[in-house]
Formats: C-alpha cells, sequence, structure tokens
C-alpha cells in the first residue's frame, strides 16, 4: 500500500502557485482565487501551510475585492459569491479574517438573497444552491448570519429536495454529488438535517462507489460518457472546460463530495473507506507530486485538494483533520466558532 | 486534469502550448482593458466573442456582454426598433451557441442565454430544437435538462406532453437517470394538481409499474429503473398518518408508586411506575415524524387534569418541532384522602384537526386511547438519593429463573399488541395487492440471476408488505418475512461485501423487529435484575446485548423499557432512545460509539440516572460523524444558546471539551461510567464532576 506523499504534494502547490503563464493557469486565471483556497488548504491540511508567504498572499487576496464589497476571481474580474467565499477561507487559514470590512463583505453577500430565499450567484441573477450554501458558509464564518432570513434561505433548499433524497441546483433539478454536498453541508451549518432522509440519500451516496473503490457523482455515468464537468460543479464554475475527455466514472473530486455529505448525515460507513484511501493513493504522482481525477492522469491543484481533503475525511494518519461542513480544518473552525 | 494522460508533453506540444497561452493572455488582458473602461464598440465586442469562444469559463466577460447588451439596446438608433432589438439579442444566442459547442457543461453561456430569452424579444421556437440536439449527444447533461424545464415553463408546455417526452428518452435508453428523474418530477406535480387522468394515484402508480417492470427485466444490473421503483414503492406504502402506540397502552391500569422504592416484590413495568414528583409522562408514537401536537390537536379528558394546560414537547433527537414521538406530562394533585384514588384518562386525536406530517400528509385518522391510572394518597419524602447503592451490570445479576414473573410481563405486553388503539378502519387493498404483484415479479426476476439490487428490493417490498399488514391489524406474526428478510441481507453482505455495514445496520433493525414481535424470542432476552444492595431499580430487565447490533429500531414497541442492557454490540448511534421517556438504566458500554455528541438522543431522557458508555471509541475518531446531528456551537440553531463564559468557569478548553460539556449539562446521572475511552483522562472526569451534581458513582468509585 502506498502512502502520502506529503513533501511532494507541498512542493507541487508551490510550484504551481508560482506559475503564472502556461497554459494551465491562463485558462484558469479568473479563477485564481478558488485555487488559492484548493491550494493553501491543502496544504494547511498537511501541516504545510508556512512555507507559504502570507503577507503576499493576503494583500493579492485584497486586491481582488470590488468596491461592492465581494471579491473576484482575480485582480480585475467581477465579483462573485465563488470567490468571495474563497476569500474569506483563505483568511480564515491565516487567522486574518479582521482585515476584513466585515459588515461591507457581509452586506454584498445578503444583498444576493432573493425573495425566496434563494441566493444568485451575482447581481446577474443565476440562481443555484451552491450560491445558498456558499451564502450561509460565509456569514456564518464572519458571524454575521442574522443579516439574512435564514428561515426562508432553508426552505429554499428543502424546495430543491428530489424523490431520491439527493438535491438539485434549483427546483426539479437532478441530484448531483456535488450539489448534495452544497444542500446537506447549508442544513448542518444551519441545524436543519431533519429535512434530509438520511437512510434514503445515504444509500443513494453509498452506490456512487463503484468496483475500483472510488466514487462516481451521479447513477449509471458510463464509462463512455464525457462528465468532465459536472464535477466541478460545487466550488468552482469550471476548470477543465479545455481538456476534451472521456473518462471514467470514479474520479478523486467526488470523495470529497461524496464523503463529506455521508459523514454530516452519519452514513459514511456505508462505504468501504480502505479501497477508497487505497484509490487516492494511486491517483497520485509519484514523481512529480499532485493528484490526479484516476490513476495515470495529469494532476491539477484542484484534485490534489480533493484527494487531501479526502484522506483527511477518511482519517488518514499523519495529516489534520477537515471540517466536512465548513471545508476547512477543524482546528480553524474552532478558533472561528468556539473563540479558540 | 480530468482524463488527460499523465505524460510530460513533446517538444512540439510544448510550443503549441506556449502559443495558445500567450493569444489567450493577450486576449484576457484586451478584454479586461476594454471592460474596465467601459468600451462597447464592435471590436471591443468581438474581442469578447473571441475569448468566450475560446473559453466560455470567463465569467467576467459574460457579464460584460450583458452590460454591453443593455448599453446598446439604449442607444438613440436602436430606440424601439424591434428589428435592431432583435439582432442584438440574437447576436447573443448565436455567441452562446458557439460558447456551447465549445463547452455543452458551461454554467456561464447556459445563464446567459436564460438572461437574453427573459428580455422576451426572442422566439423561444428554436429551443427546443436546438436541445434535442445537444441532449442526443449527451442524454445526461443536466445544464440542458434544466434548460429544458425553463423553455417548457417559458413556452407553456404541459407537463402530459414532457411525461411523454420523458417515456420516448427512456426507450430510447433504460439507463437514462436523468429522465426517469425528470419524470417523477412531472408525475409528482401532475398528481398533486390531479390533473385529468392522473387521479386517483392507484391506476396511475399501477401504469408506472408496468413501465419500470420493462427496464428493470431488461438490464437488472443498471441502476437507474430500481432508483424509480424505489420511488414507486414509496409512495405505494406512504399512507395517513397514523398513531402507532402510546405510553400508557390503551386499555392499561397503571398504579403510581410514589414512595420511590420497589421493596421486594417484583412489579412489571406496564402496571407500575415508580415516581416521586406524582407527574406520569405520556408519550404517542406515529408512524412518522409529525408537527403541532398540542392542546388544540390533542384532546384529554381526565378529572383534574386541564387539557388546554399541557405543554407537548417533540421527542426528536434533533430538537426540532417534527418528531415521531411527542411527549407531556400529567400531573396529579395529592390528595388528603387516605385511600387510593384512581383517574380514567381519554386522550383524542380527531381527524384532520391540524396535525400535519414532514411529508405534508395530514393525520388521517380519528383515533383515541384510553387507560387508567392509580394514584396512592400521600407522597412520601424526597428520595435520599446519597443512599443509592451502585448498581452492577455484571450476569449474576440478571436471573431468568423467575420466568413465570417474566412470562406475566410480557403477556402484558402483547396483550399491548392485541388491543389496538381505537381508530377508523382505512382500506389498504389496493396497497397490498400491488406490494404483492411487486413481490411475485421480483422472485421471478431473482429466479433467473443473482442481481444485488434485486434482492435489496425484495427485502423492501417483503418490510413494506409486513409494515401494511401490522396497520390493517391482522396478527401480522403469522405471515411475517423476518427469517426471509434477515436472509436475504446476509446474502447481500456477501455479495456486495463493500456495503457490508448497510446491508448490517438493515439486518439489525429487522433483527430487533424480530425479536420484540415474537413472544418466545423476546422471553429469552427479560431478566430479573436483583442486586440486594441497590432496591430501587425496577426488576425487570430487557437485554439486547452481544447481538451485534448496529442500529436500534421498533422504538414504538420500547416503550415501556426501565432498564436496558445493549453492551456488546456494534452501535455507533443511539439514535431512537430519546422516546424511551421511562429509561432509568441504561448499559451501551463495548459498542462503537465514537463521540459524546452520538449521545445527544439521551438528553431528553429524564429519568435516566445509570449510565454506562465504557470500552466505547469515544476520542479515537479525528472526524466526528455526529457533530452536525447534535445541537452545537457549530450550528446556528443551537448557536444563540451557546455560552462559552459558563463553561470557561469549569476551567476546560472549549475547543476539546464543548461535546462533553453540551451532552452531560442536561443530564442528570447518579452513576456514570467511561473508561475504557480514549477520552477518558482525570480532566475530562473533573469536568464530569462537575458537569453533573448528582453524580455519586463514577467509573465505579463514589464520588464523595
Amino acid at each position: 500500500m502506498g502512502e502520502l506523499l506529503v513533501e511532494k504534494h507541498a512542493k507541487y502547490i508551490i510550484t504551481v502557485e508560482k506559475r503564472k503563464d502556461d497554459f494551465e493557469s491562463v485558462v484558469m486565471e479568473h479563477l485564481r482565487l478558488n485555487g488559492a483556497y484548493w491550494g493553501l488548504t491543502t496544504l494547511d491540511i498537511m501541516g504545510k501551510l508556512g512555507a507559504v508567504e502570507q503577507d503576499e498572499v493576503i494583500s493579492w487576496v485584497m486586491q481582488c475585492q470590488h468596491e461592492s464589497g465581494g471579491f473576484g476571481g482575480n485582480i480585475g474580474h467581477d465579483p462573485h459569491l465563488l470567490y468571495t467565499l474563497s476569500a474569506i477561507q483563505v483568511l480564515a487559514l491565516f487567522d486574518k479574517l479582521h482585515v476584513l470590512d466585515i459588515d461591507k463583505v457581509s452586506n454584498y453577500i445578503a444583498g444576493l438573497q432573493n425573495e425566496d430565499g434563494s441566493f444568485s450567484g451575482d447581481i446577474w441573477g443565476e440562481v443555484d444552491t451552491r450560491f445558498s450554501y456558499i451564502s450561509i458558509l460565509s456569514l456564518t464564518l464572519l458571524h454575521r448570519l442574522d443579516k439574512i432570513d435564514v428561515g426562508k434561505a432553508v426552505k429554499y433548499i428543502i424546495s430543491c429536495k428530489n424523490v431520491d433524497g439527493g438535491f438539485g441546483c434549483t427546483p426539479g433539478a437532478e441530484s448531483h454529488a456535488g450539489q448534495i454536498f452544497c444542500c446537506v453541508a447549508a442544513l448542518a451549518i444551519t441545524g436543519s438535517l431533519h429535512h434530509v432522509d438520511k437512510d434514503l440519500l445515504g444509500w443513494w451516496l453509498c452506490e456512487r462507489q463503484v468496483k475500483s473503490g472510488g466514487l462516481n457523482g451521479r447513477p449509471e455515468k458510463l464509462p463512455d460518457v464525457c462528465c468532465s464537468c459536472d464535477i466541478v460543479i460545487s466550488i468552482s464554475k469550471s476548470v477543465m472546460s479545455f481538456i476534451d475527455s472521456h473518462v471514467v466514472a470514479s474520479q478523486v473530486c467526488y470523495s470529497w463530495w461524496v464523503l463529506s455529505s455521508l459523514i454530516m448525515i452519519d452514513r459514511v460507513h456505508w462505504i468501504d473507506k480502505g479501497k477508497l484511501v487505497q484509490f487516492i493513493l494511486d491517483c497520485q504522482d509519484k514523481e512529480n507530486g499532485g493528484i490526479s481525477d484516476r490513476p495515470d492522469d495529469a494532476v491539477d491543484v484542484f484534485h490534489t485538494y480533493f484527494g487531501v481533503a479526502g484522506l483527511s475525511l477518511l482519517e488518514y494518519p499523519g495529516i489534520k483533520p477537515i471540517d466536512p461542513a465548513y471545508a476547512l480544518p477543524v482546528d480553524v473552525v474552532n478558533r472561528v466558532m468556539l473563540g479558540r | 486534469m480530468h482524463g488527460r494522460p499523465r505524460k510530460a508533453p513533446t517538444q512540439e506540444e510544448q510550443e503549441a502550448f506556449t502559443i495558445k497561452a500567450s493569444k489567450l493572455r493577450s486576449l484576457q488582458s484586451q478584454f479586461l482593458q476594454f471592460h474596465h473602461k467601459k468600451v462597447y464598440t464592435k471590436e471591443a465586442l468581438d474581442v469578447s466573442a473571441k475569448l468566450l469562444e475560446s473559453n466560455p469559463e470567463y465569467y467576467t466577460a459574460w457579464n460584460y456582454r450583458k452590460i454591453a447588451v443593455q448599453h446598446n439596446l439604449n442607444l438613440p438608433e436602436v430606440g424601439e426598433n424591434e428589428e435592431s432589438i432583435k439582432s442584438i439579442l440574437d447576436e447573443e444566442l448565436r455567441l452562446v451557441e458557439n460558447a456551447l459547442r465549445k463547452n455543452f457543461k458551461s454554467y456561464g453561456a447556459w445563464h446567459h442565454r436564460k438572461w437574453v430569452l427573459s428580455k422576451g424579444h426572442s422566439s423561444t421556437d428554436k429551443e427546443l430544437l436546438l436541445l434535442s440536439k445537444f441532449q442526443k449527444a449527451d442524454s445526461r447533461n443536466f445544464h440542458a435538462w434544466n434548460y429544458r424545464r425553463f423553455v417548457t415553463t417559458l413556452k407553456n408546455i404541459p407537463d402530459e406532453k414532457e411525461l411523454e417526452y420523458t417515456t420516448d428518452m427512456i426507450y430510447d435508453n433504460f439507463s437514462n437517470y436523468s429522465a426517469w428523474h425528470n419524470r417523477s418530477v412531472l408525475l409528482s406535480h401532475l398528481l398533486k394538481e390531479k390533473a385529468k387522468g392522473y387521479s386517483p394515484k392507484d391506476n396511475v402508480f399501477t401504469e408506472e409499474f408496468e413501465f419500470v417492470r420493462h427496464a428493470l427485466f431488461t438490464d437488472p444490473d443498471d441502476q437507474s429503473g430500481w432508483f424509480y421503483h424505489l420511488w414507486l414503492l414509496d409512495q405505494t406504502v406512504k399512507l395517513e398518518t397514523l398513531l402507532v402506540s402510546s405510553w400508557p397502552p390503551h386499555g392499561y391500569n397503571l398504579s403510581l408508586s410514589v414512595d420511590g422504592s420497589f421493596g421486594d416484590c417484583s412489579l412489571s413495568p406496564f402496571t407500575s411506575l415508580q415516581t416521586n414528583t406524582r407527574t406520569l409522562p405520556l408519550i404517542l408514537y406515529f408512524s412518522e415524524a409529525v408537527e403541532n401536537i398540542c392542546s388544540s390537536t390533542v384532546e384529554i379528558e381526565c378529572e383534574n387534569v386541564a387539557s388546554n394546560e399541557l405543554v407537548w414537547r417533540s421527542l426528536s433527537g434533533d430538537g426540532t418541532g417534527s418528531a415521531q414521538a411527542w411527549l407531556t406530562y400529567l400531573n396529579f394533585p395529592e390528595e388528603h384522602a387516605h385511600s387510593e384514588k384512581a383517574y380514567q384518562v381519554k386522550v383524542s386525536l380527531a381527524r384532520s384537526q391540524g396535525i400535519f406530517s414532514s411529508t405534508g400528509v395530514h393525520h388521517g385518522n380519528s383515533s383515541h386511547i384510553e387507560f387508567s391510572v392509580s394514584v396512592p394518597p400521600h407522597c412520601s419524602e424526597d428520595v435520599d438519593l446519597k443512599k443509592e447503592g451502585k448498581i452492577s451490570w455484571s450476569d449474576e445479576c440478571f436471573s431468568t429463573h423467575d420466568t413465570q414473573f417474566l412470562e406475566s410481563v410480557l403477556v402484558n405486553l402483547f396483550h399491548l399488541e392485541r388491543t389496538k388503539i381505537v381508530e377508523t378502519v382505512v382500506d389498504y387493498q389496493w396497497n397490498i395487492t400491488t406490494i404483492n404483484t411487486e413481490i411475485t415479479h421480483c422472485r421471478e426476476l431473482l429466479s433467473t440471476m443473482n442481481c444485488k439490487i434485486g434482492k435489496l428490493t425484495l427485502a423492501r417490498l417483503l418490510k413494506a408488505h409486513d409494515t401494511l399488514m401490522s396497520y390493517t391489524g391482522t396478527s401480522h406474526r403469522d405471515v411475517s418475512h423476518h427469517a426471509e428478510i434477515l436472509q436475504l441481507y446476509d446474502d447481500l453482505k456477501k455479495m456486495d461485501p463493500a456495503h457490508l455495514h448497510y446491508y448490517q445496520d438493515e439486518y439489525s433493525l429487522v433483527l430487533l423487529k424480530q425479536i420484540i414481535s415474537n413472544q418466545e424470542l423476546l422471553l429469552k432476552h427479560c431478566r430479573k435484575y436483583r442486586d440486594p444492595s441497590s432496591p430501587r431499580i425496577n426488576n425487570f430487565c430487557l437485554r439486547l446485548n452481544n447481538l451485534s447490533l448496529s442500529r436500534i429500531g421498533s422504538m414504538e414497541k420500547l416503550l415501556w423499557v426501565q432498564v436496558l442492557d445493549l453492551s456488546y454490540n456494534q452501535l455507533k448511534t443511539l439514535e431512537g432512545l430519546e422516546v424511551m421517556q421511562l429509561l432509568s438504566c441504561l448499559n451501551v458500554s463495548h459498542n462503537k460509539l465514537c463521540s459524546f455528541t452520538a449521545l445527544e438522543p439521551l438528553k431528553l431522557l429524564r429519568s435516566l440516572k445509570v449510565l454506562d458508555i465504557s470500552y466505547n471509541e469515544i476520542g479515537t475518531h479525528s472526524i466526528d460523524t455526529r457533530r452536525y446531528l447534535c445541537s452545537s456551537p457549530l450550528n446556528h440553531k443551537s448557536g444563540g444558546n451557546w455560552k462559552p463564559e459558563e463553561f470557561e468557569m469549569h476551567g476546560a478548553g472549549v475547543a476539546d471539551y464543548w461535546e462533553a460539556y453540551t451532552i452531560f449539562k442536561d443530564l442528570n446521572l447518579i452513576q456514570l461510567d467511561v473508561i475504557g475511552n480514549a477520552v477518558s483522562d482525570e480532566k475530562i472526569k473533573s469536568l464530569l464532576v462537575k458537569l453533573l451534581p448528582s453524580i455519586q458513582w463514577l467509573d465505579g468509585e463514589s464520588c464523595h
């Protein structure tokens, strides 16, 4: 059995962080703030956050802030909830939430709640339960959840529940592991998990584990169907648009979404954890560091994060535990929520 | 990157990438300049179009396009000219189409299209054609399905027509989960609206069962149809909410013993209840979680008890206003007379009086229960807890010898089974026939092949059948399928070891049901407790130890239990125990409880005095799976009640011990065992002593 190559992954992340001109970095330029969250959280879980120039990162993060209070994916980009959460999470990692004008940021987020309780991602009105999760989590980290109508927000998420126990992005939309993570986590943070049919959803989620030990994101996603972009649904809009691919159903990124959801509803023992650990370890690039979607594919920061965070949820020894709902290391959550 | 092989690019590839990167980089910086300077000329628009056609995920460029559209629509030369407006918007639709060709799953592109169409100037006729093209290429693309729902709403296409579309898609490929999903959404809607041809629902479901059978028999290993079948099954067993049991049970004569002692005589938990407060807990247990149990929905007739002053609380582990079991306390005033007084109590729930379930189904039947309570003439002094002896869980304290006593208690229990709560009769004929038909077909399928999900479905069908039969009042013990279901789960454990624990959990629930519904089996688990040093524990004990139980259920039949031994099982959760309001002694040692938060259900047990959680895994795990299923400072609802200051007074670190704090501050234990857990060190013990003012015995040692 292989082991987690902490040093190599740390080196890989720091290299990518510095690289700005190769093709991948250019394609992902508009979501660099998401990338920073993935990379830095991975480093923190592995106990390597000290290797990063903290002041440099924070000053760059703050330059991504727009006058409205929201953050863009990079300097000069429009503000959006997706990147606002990443900014808050990165600052929380460094224990620097106080550099924010908290009322300004929280007003931006609260201003995006709609009459029906849902949230738009930005002023252009795209509605999605991902944005409900992001708003609830962001405001919780800022201790400003009272700025929104939590009851209505929860009600909207419930209206996206499907007969298979899962959740979609809007009422009537199909269940998907990433979307389920967002909805279950939002309900967890608001203390509303009694709305979830834990046995029904738990069975749907545990059936995502396929023979290889890995997980897929939806039932019967056939190996010959390209699902590369389904996976970026949760935190980011897309990373992989350029890669035309035909991939097998199980991928490392699902390990996070399925695992964290199963943990929050206390049904994680329904999957074979040992097999999943092995699957993730097999996806490591043993030479240059980084983790890929499946064994022998090219690595990226996104999957390195989901792989390491997944191992953390699987109680892999030697790395920090991560909180399944806040998607931050448990010690960071304790610091923010319990006042250390 | 997804699906891209992990290999170093060749030099040519590297060069091509570098050229592509620098081209894209220059487009990006040109675009950002235009955007920041608010330039919306043709040249600027072309740059943004090129950028989006090569990277549809570049979200700021979609925003820019929207600003540009608004800007250009406001130009004086455009004005009210419908042609010019249309031409501006058509350009956007064309760009979206190109972007989608590049990336069919671009959120930004799909949203842009919706935004343009919502302006109301463009024809929607082309949209379904375009979609058919895309949906043919990838029938599972959920963006396309979402967009389809958007367009059909915009065009007022009736649900019936869309349902036909899902039929076509499913016939095209039985494995299309997205189509099955959309079918469940459309059908739920049509049934709710009671649309023409979709009422009564019985006929509709009979047809749907036939429809899905084609898929299941064509490819039994495909999950899509089975998930749909599970929904149909769920709809078939979903009845109006029923009152399934109560404490005290219907038709019982109970006497309160208020001197706090059982003395030497053996008392059945069915005929007497020890209390020192002259109050009686009244518990109602429903077939599913319900809301709005209160004095206006439940009427209680009893001398000296004012029904409208009773406060009902839900017994749910998470403390919400929705629960399967509800509790209130009946207070009997102190009588000065020297004789014992018997009270007749009648509890009535009328039909449709505002009780509703979490699924929106109203409490369907009017039902009532009646029982009598004898209250002794005087109340003795409050019991001195300090005199309490230590309760021992060792085997020698539990005797099976007095079978006469044990049997007499069980007669009570099974009499309870037969004395049904009085209710109006409902006809379940269609439901039972349907389940029987499905059982036959499922058996037929399994006779030809060994199919995992088919076996699981058969187990679920048999379970559903037994549940339905129990509601009809037929003595279901004679026809129950427990043994067969257990065999099916045993097979599944071997066939599909990755999901072993799912099957084990299901197995445990059925095993418990089997034990509890059979008098002879249950007798084997009943013990008479005798320990001369502790006279004040009810001597009828239910011992469900050493059964490999990973989960507990059938709680509706266990409301009477006062002493329960669940040691040496595999329990990870105590969910369900919150309804055992009479429980005074609980042993869950040697299980798999992973955290203090797993004890949350016990917080609602006011009478719990003795608790053994020794030799579990508390503190062993870095990830707490109960963290969000209990009220904690990490979730909003209870966040408000969280007072870290109060905690600091106890001199322990908040982050390390908040779990213990939130659980034990509400318990009133006199005896606790925590030894054999990773967390049990001196620090936690001293915290526990502070949190539990009445504690007498901690880990077998006297606290005084």
